[in-house]
C-alpha cells in the first residue's frame, strides 16, 4: 500500500547519494537530473519496468480473448502512463506516489465498487448469468426423448478432413440392422455393402466418410453437441459419442412475443425484465432467470421488510456491546497483566511474558472450535472441571458471557503486548518524580502512567473496537449466532450484523449476493461514521495531553 | 549524457518487454496447439478428494483406450458453489461429481445438461436412485451410490435391536442407571437442529415436508412444516428432549455423537455409513439396524441421499463429457473402484450385488434405507434446513412445539418464491 522503498521510485535516486537531497529542493533537483546514473540504479528500472511489460502483455491476451476492449484499454493506458512516468526525470512526488495509488485502486477502491454496484442488481442463484444463458439452459433443459423411440449405436464420421470436413453421424437401427448416415438434411440409408459393422452395431467404416475416433471426435464436440438430424418424430441427437437418441425440445423461445412456449401443453412464460425471470400468467415462474438492475430494491427490502428491519436494532445495540467489551475487557486485562510485568520487582519476567504469548501464538480459527467444545453442557471442559451444568450456549445471557470470554482469553496477550511496549516508552523518571512529591502508585498511574499510555494506544484500541465490529468468525465458529428465539430462526441472541448478514445472504436458503452487498453498504457505513467519530475525539485528547 | 541514458534505458525496457513479448508469443502457438488438442482430447472431472483419488486411475485408463486425456481435479471444499461460480466464468469442469441434492440449484443457474440414458441402462441402477436424479422429468445425473441413515448399536451394551424408539429409550435408560452409557441416545442435534437426523423420526411420528404432485415430484406448495401433523410429530419429539426422557440433546453435535458413540458413552447411535469406519477403528462391536418408529406410529423413514456424476453445461467438452458419463460411469467397474476408494451401497445393481457378500454392513444399511424418502432436490428444500433444524432444536429443549414448529412453517414459506 505504501510507496515501499524498494518500489520504482528509488531508480531515480540511485543508492549512496543521499547528501544531495539535503541541499535546497530546487538545487537538489537540478542535482539529481544532471547525477551520473549508476549500473545498479538503471538495472532496478529496467528490471521493474520490463516487469511491468512482461505484466501488461499477460494480462492483454485474456482481455482479447474475452474481447473486454474496455480493460484492455486501461491496462494499456497505465502501462504506457508508469513506462512514461519512469523514463522521464520529471514528476518525482508521483514517482513515489504511483505505486501506492495503483495497489490502493486495486485492491480497495474496485471493490467497493464491485460491492456498490452489485448492490443494485438481483445477482444470487437464479439470476447469475445473461438472459441468453438462461433461454440456452430453459430450451436444452427442455430436450425429452420421444416416447417409444430406440436409441441408435452412433459413430461419428466426417466427409473429408476430420478436423474441418462436413459432419455426419452414422447410426444403426438396432431393429433392422440398416445403416443409415444423418446430416442436417436428415437421415438417408447407406448401401450395406459400403459400411463395415462391428457386432454391437456400431459402424467401423464407410466409403466416402472418415471416421472419427473419440480423441478426433472430442476436438469437434461443439459441433457434436449442436448437431441435430431431422427425422419425422423431432430429430437425432448425440448422447455422448457412441449412442444418439431421438428427441425434441419441448419448450423454445419466441423472440415475437419475448417469451418461453411449451409445445406440448401450450403454456406460455413471458420475460419480465424487472425481476429477471419468465413469467406465466398464473404467476409459474421458471427457475432459470437472469440477472437485471433492480434498482434500491435491496436497500428497500433492508429497510421495510420485516424479517430483516425487526431484529436489525436489537442486533446493532448488541453488536456494540460485543464489540466495546471484547475491547474493553481485554485491554483491561492485558494492562494489568503489563503493569504487574512492568514492576521492577518482579523476577522471571522472560518466562512469563512466553506463557502470556501463547494464546496470541495459536490460529484463532483452531482455538475458537475448542472453546466451542469446552463450551458443551455435557461433555465440555468448562462444566466438567467445575461440576457445573450451565447450558451455556442455549441461553442468551450464557451465550453472549461465553463468546466474550473466548474473546479475553483470545485477545488479551495482544492488548499485554502493546501496552508492555507503551510502557517502556514512558520514562521511569515521571513515576519517580511523582513517588518524590509524595504520590501513592495508584495516583501516579492515574495522573501520569494512564494518559500518556492512552495517547499511545488509543488508535490501537479504535482500531481493535472497529475489527471485532465484524468479527465474524469469533461468533460463526462459536455459537453461529445462536441461541435463537424459538419462533425467529433469522436473528441469534449472538448475532452480529455481520453474521446476521451472512446467514441472509449465502444462509442455507440460497445465495442473494444482491441483497447481501446492500447490507454490508450499511454496514460499512455505521463502521466508518463509528471509526470517525472516535478518531476525531482521539485527535481532541491528544491536544489535551500534548 | 541525459538523451544517452534515456535512450539505453527505453532499448532496454523495450527489449525485455519484446522478450517477454517474444517468450509469450512463442509460447502463445505453442500453448494454444497443446490447448487446443486439450480442449478436444482433454476430460476435466472435478469430486472432492477421495472420490478424485477413486477416479483417477478409471479417467486414466478410460483416457488411454480413447486417446484423449482424463484430468481429475480434487476440490475439497465448496465444491457445488465453485462448480456454479467456475461454470457462469467458464472456466468449469466438463464433468462434476456431488450429491443429488444439488440438482435444483444446478439447473435453476443452468450449470448443468440432461443426460439421456437408454431403458436398460436406467433399469441396471436401484429405482430410487434414478428417481433421486429425475427433475422436473429429465434425468439430470448419472447415480453411482446412495446412502442414508441407520441406527448403529453397541452389541455389547445392547444386544437387541429395538423395534420401537419406546424400547430403545428404555433400554438406554437402563444402561444409564447401571452406569454402563452416559448417554440415552447419541443423535446429533446440536444448538441448531438437525433436520437430516431428526427425519426418521419426524416421519414415524407423521410430519411430512412437502406433498407430491401428481407426477410424483415434491410439491413446493403443499408444505408439510407448519401444519397440524407436523405440530403433532414435534410434540412426540418433544417428550424425548431435555425436558422429558433426555433421549435427544442438544449438546450432542455433528462433531461428538460418533466419538461419544465409539468412546462407550451411548448404545445407541443414529448415523449413516460414514460412521462404520470409526466404529471399526475403535474396535466397537456393532450391528445396524433401522432407526425405529415411534410404537403404533407410522414407519421410520430416513432420507436417501444419492452421489452423481452430472454433465456441465457450459463444459468445453460436452460430447466427451456425455460420453464419459452416458456410457461409462453406468459400468460396474467404476461403481466398484468408487466402492472401494470410500464403501457406500452402490446405486448399481450389479455393483451393490457384487459387494454385498463381502460386506455385510450395506446390505443391512440398504435395508434400512428400504423405506427410506428421496431427499428432496428441489430448490425449495434449501429453504427448509436452517428453520426446521432451529426449530427442532428449541423443541429439544423445551420450547413449545405448537408455537415453534408454526413460526418456523411460516418462515419457510417466507422464504419460497
Amino acid at each position: 500500500m505504501s510507496t515501499s522503498s524498494s518500489g520504482p521510485g528509488t531508480a531515480t535516486q540511485p543508492p549512496g547519494r543521499g547528501p544531495v537531497r539535503s541541499g535546497s529542493p530546487r538545487t537538489s533537483r537540478t542535482a539529481r537530473n544532471h547525477a551520473p546514473i549508476t549500473l545498479t540504479g538503471l538495472l532496478v528500472k529496467v528490471v521493474l519496468l520490463g516487469l511491468v511489460a512482461g505484466i501488461a502483455v499477460w494480462a492483454a491476451f485474456p482481455l482479447i480473448e474475452a474481447e473486454l476492449w474496455v480493460g484492455l484499454a486501461v491496462l494499456l493506458a497505465t502501462t504506457a502512463g508508469l513506462f512514461y512516468l519512469y523514463l522521464t526525470p520529471r514528476h518525482i512526488p508521483v514517482k513515489y506516489l504511483i505505486p501506492g495509488t495503483l495497489f490502493l485502486v486495486a485492491f480497495q477502491i474496485i471493490p467497493v465498487l464491485y460491492t456498490a454496484s452489485t448492490a443494485f442488481t438481483n445477482f444470487g442463484d437464479g439470476h447469475r448469468g445473461s438472459k441468453d444463458d438462461a433461454i440456452v439452459a430453459i430450451q436444452s433443459g427442455s430436450v425429452t426423448q420421444v416416447p417409444g423411440s430406440v436409441q441408435y449405436p452412433l459413430t461419428v464420421a466426417t466427409k473429408g478432413d476430420p478436423a474441418t470436413g462436413a459432419l455426419v453421424f452414422l447410426v444403426t437401427d438396432p431393429q433392422t440392422n440398416t445403416v443409415s448416415v444423418g446430416d442436417t438434411e436428415g437421415l438417408r440409408p447407406l448401401d450395406a455393402g459400403s459400411v463395415t459393422v462391428a457386432p454391437g452395431g456400431k459402424v467401423t467404416a464407410a466409403d466416402g466418410y472418415q471416421i472419427l475416433n473419440f480423441g478426433e471426435a472430442s476436438t469437434r464436440s461443439k459441433d457434436i453437441t449442436d448437431m441435430v438430424v431431422p427425422t419425422s418424430g423431432g430429430a437425432l441427437r448425440s448422447s455422448g459419442l457412441s449412442r444418439a437418441y431421438e428427441g425434441k425440445a419441448v419448450r423454445a423461445y419466441d423472440a415475437g412475443c419475448d417469451c418461453i412456449r411449451d409445445s406440448e401443453t401450450g403454456k406460455t412464460w413471458t420475460a419480465d425484465g424487472k425481476v429477471g425471470s419468465f413469467v406465466a400468467a398464473d404467476g409459474e415462474t421458471l427457475a432459470q432467470g437472469w440477472q437485471v438492475n433492480v434498482g434500491l430494491r435491496n436497500f428497500a427490502d433492508v429497510l421495510t421488510d420485516p424479517a430483516i428491519s425487526g431484529p436489525f436494532f436489537s442486533t446493532l445495540i448488541w453488536n456494540f456491546a460485543f464489540a466495546l467489551g471484547s475491547t474493553g475487557f481485554t485491554f483491561l486485562l492485558g494492562m494489568g497483566i503489563a503493569l504487574a510485568l512492568h514492576s521492577p520487582r518482579m523476577r522471571g519476567t522472560n518466562f512469563y511474558r512466553v506463557l502470556l504469548i501463547l494464546p496470541y501464538a495459536m490460529p484463532s480459527f483452531a482455538m475458537l472450535l475448542v472453546w466451542r467444545d469446552m463450551f458443551n453442557t455435557d461433555f465440555g471442559l468448562i462444566n466438567n472441571l467445575f461440576g457445573l451444568g450451565v447450558d451455556w450456549f442455549g441461553e442468551t445471557w450464557s451465550a453472549r458471557l461465553a463468546v466474550l470470554l473466548v474473546q479475553l482469553w483470545l485477545g488479551y496477550p495482544y492488548m499485554f503486548l502493546v501496552t508492555t511496549g507503551a510502557l517502556q516508552a514512558i520514562p521511569r523518571e515521571l513515576t519517580e518524580a511523582t513517588s518524590v512529591d509524595g504520590a501513592s502508585p495508584f495516583q501516579s498511574f492515574r495522573a501520569v502512567t494512564m494518559p500518556l499510555l492512552l495517547v499511545a494506544i488509543s488508535p490501537l484500541l479504535i482500531a481493535s473496537f472497529a475489527y471485532n465490529f465484524n468479527n465474524f468468525n469469533a461468533i460463526q465458529f462459536v455459537t453461529e449466532g445462536g441461541p435463537f428465539p424459538a419462533d425467529n430462526p433469522t436473528a441469534g441472541a449472538t448475532d452480529l450484523l455481520i453474521t446476521y448478514t451472512y446467514r441472509l445472504a449465502f444462509g442455507a436458503q440460497g445465495a442473494e449476493y444482491g441483497l447481501a452487498a446492500a447490507v454490508s453498504i450499511f454496514i460499512f457505513a455505521i463502521v466508518a461514521t463509528v471509526s470517525a467519530i472516535s478518531f476525531s475525539r482521539t485527535r481532541k485528547q491528544e491536544e489535551v495531553y500534548s | 549524457m541525459r538523451i544517452r541514458t534515456a535512450g539505453v534505458v527505453a532499448v532496454l525496457g523495450l527489449a525485455l518487454a519484446a522478450s517477454g513479448c517474444g517468450g509469450d508469443s512463442n509460447d502463445e502457438p505453442a500453448a494454444k496447439e497443446s490447448s487446443k488438442a486439450a480442449t478436444g482430447g482433454k476430460l476435466v472431472i472435478w469430486a472432492d478428494d477421495k472420490r478424485a483419488a477413486a477416479l483417477k486411475p478409471f479417467g486414466e485408463k478410460f483416457g488411454k483406450e480413447n486417446g484423449v486425456t482424463v484430468e481429475v481435479q480434487a476440490v475439497s471444499k465448496d465444491l457445488q458453489t465453485n462448480f456454479v461460480t467456475a461454470s457462469q466464468q467458464g472456466s468449469g469442469p466438463d464433468v462434476v461429481v456431488g450429491a443429488h441434492d444439488w440438482i435444483g440449484n444446478l439447473v435453476q443457474n443452468g450449470a448443468i445438461d440432461p443426460v439421456q440414458l437408454a431403458a436398460e441402462q436406467k433399469s441396471a441402477f436401484n429405482e430410487t436412485a434414478v428417481k433421486a436424479v429425475t427433475f422436473n422429468g429429465q434425468l439430470y445425473g448419472v447415480p453411482y451410490a446412495m446412502e442414508n441413515l441407520a441406527l448403529i448399536r453397541n452389541t455389547e451394551l445392547a444386544p437387541e435391536a429395538p423395534k420401537t424408539i419406546e424400547d430403545l429409550v428404555a433400554a438406554g435408560k437402563k444402561l444409564k442407571a447401571e452406569k454402563k452409557a452416559s448417554e440415552i441416545l447419541c443423535l446429533q442435534s446440536g444448538q441448531n437442529g438437525d433436520a437430516y437426523h431428526i427425519y426418521p423420526l419426524y416421519t414415524s411420528a407423521g410430519g411430512y415436508l412437502f406433498g407430491t404432485a401428481a407426477n410424483g415430484d415434491y410439491d413446493p406448495k403443499d408444505l408439510g412444516v407448519g401444519k397440524p401433523e407436523s405440530i403433532a410429530a414435534f410434540q412426540k419429539i418433544a417428550k424425548l428432549g431435555e425436558k422429558g426422557e433426555g433421549a435427544l440433546k442438544r449438546s450432542i453435535t455433528g462433531e461428538n455423537s460418533i466419538a461419544t458413540f465409539t468412546g462407550k458413552k451411548c448404545a445407541f447411535l443414529v448415523s449413516g455409513p460414514w460412521a462404520i469406519a470409526d466404529a471399526k477403528k475403535a474396535n466397537i462391536k456393532y450391528d445396524i439396524s433401522p432407526v425405529p418408529g415411534f410404537a403404533g406410529g407410522k414407519e421410520a423413514q430416513p432420507f436417501v441421499g444419492v452421489q452423481s456424476f452430472y454433465v456441465a453445461a457450459k463444459g468445453q467438452n460436452k460430447a466427451l463429457a456425455q460420453e464419459f458419463v452416458a456410457n461409462h460411469v453406468t459400468t460396474p467397474d467404476l461403481a466398484m473402484a468408487l466402492y472401494n476408494a470410500e464403501p457406500r451401497p452402490p446405486a448399481l445393481t450389479a455393483a451393490l450385488d457384487q459387494v454385498k457378500g463381502s460386506d455385510p454392513d450395506l446390505a443391512k444399511f440398504q435395508e434400512a434405507g428400504k423405506n427410506g424418502q428421496v431427499l428432496p432436490a428441489i430448490p425449495a428444500m434449501a429453504a427448509i434446513w436452517d428453520p426446521f433444524g432451529k426449530a427442532e432444536a428449541a423443541i429439544i429443549g423445551g420450547a413449545d412445539p405448537a408455537k415453534t414448529i408454526t413460526a418456523a412453517g411460516k418462515t419457510i414459506a417466507g422464504q419460497i418464491k
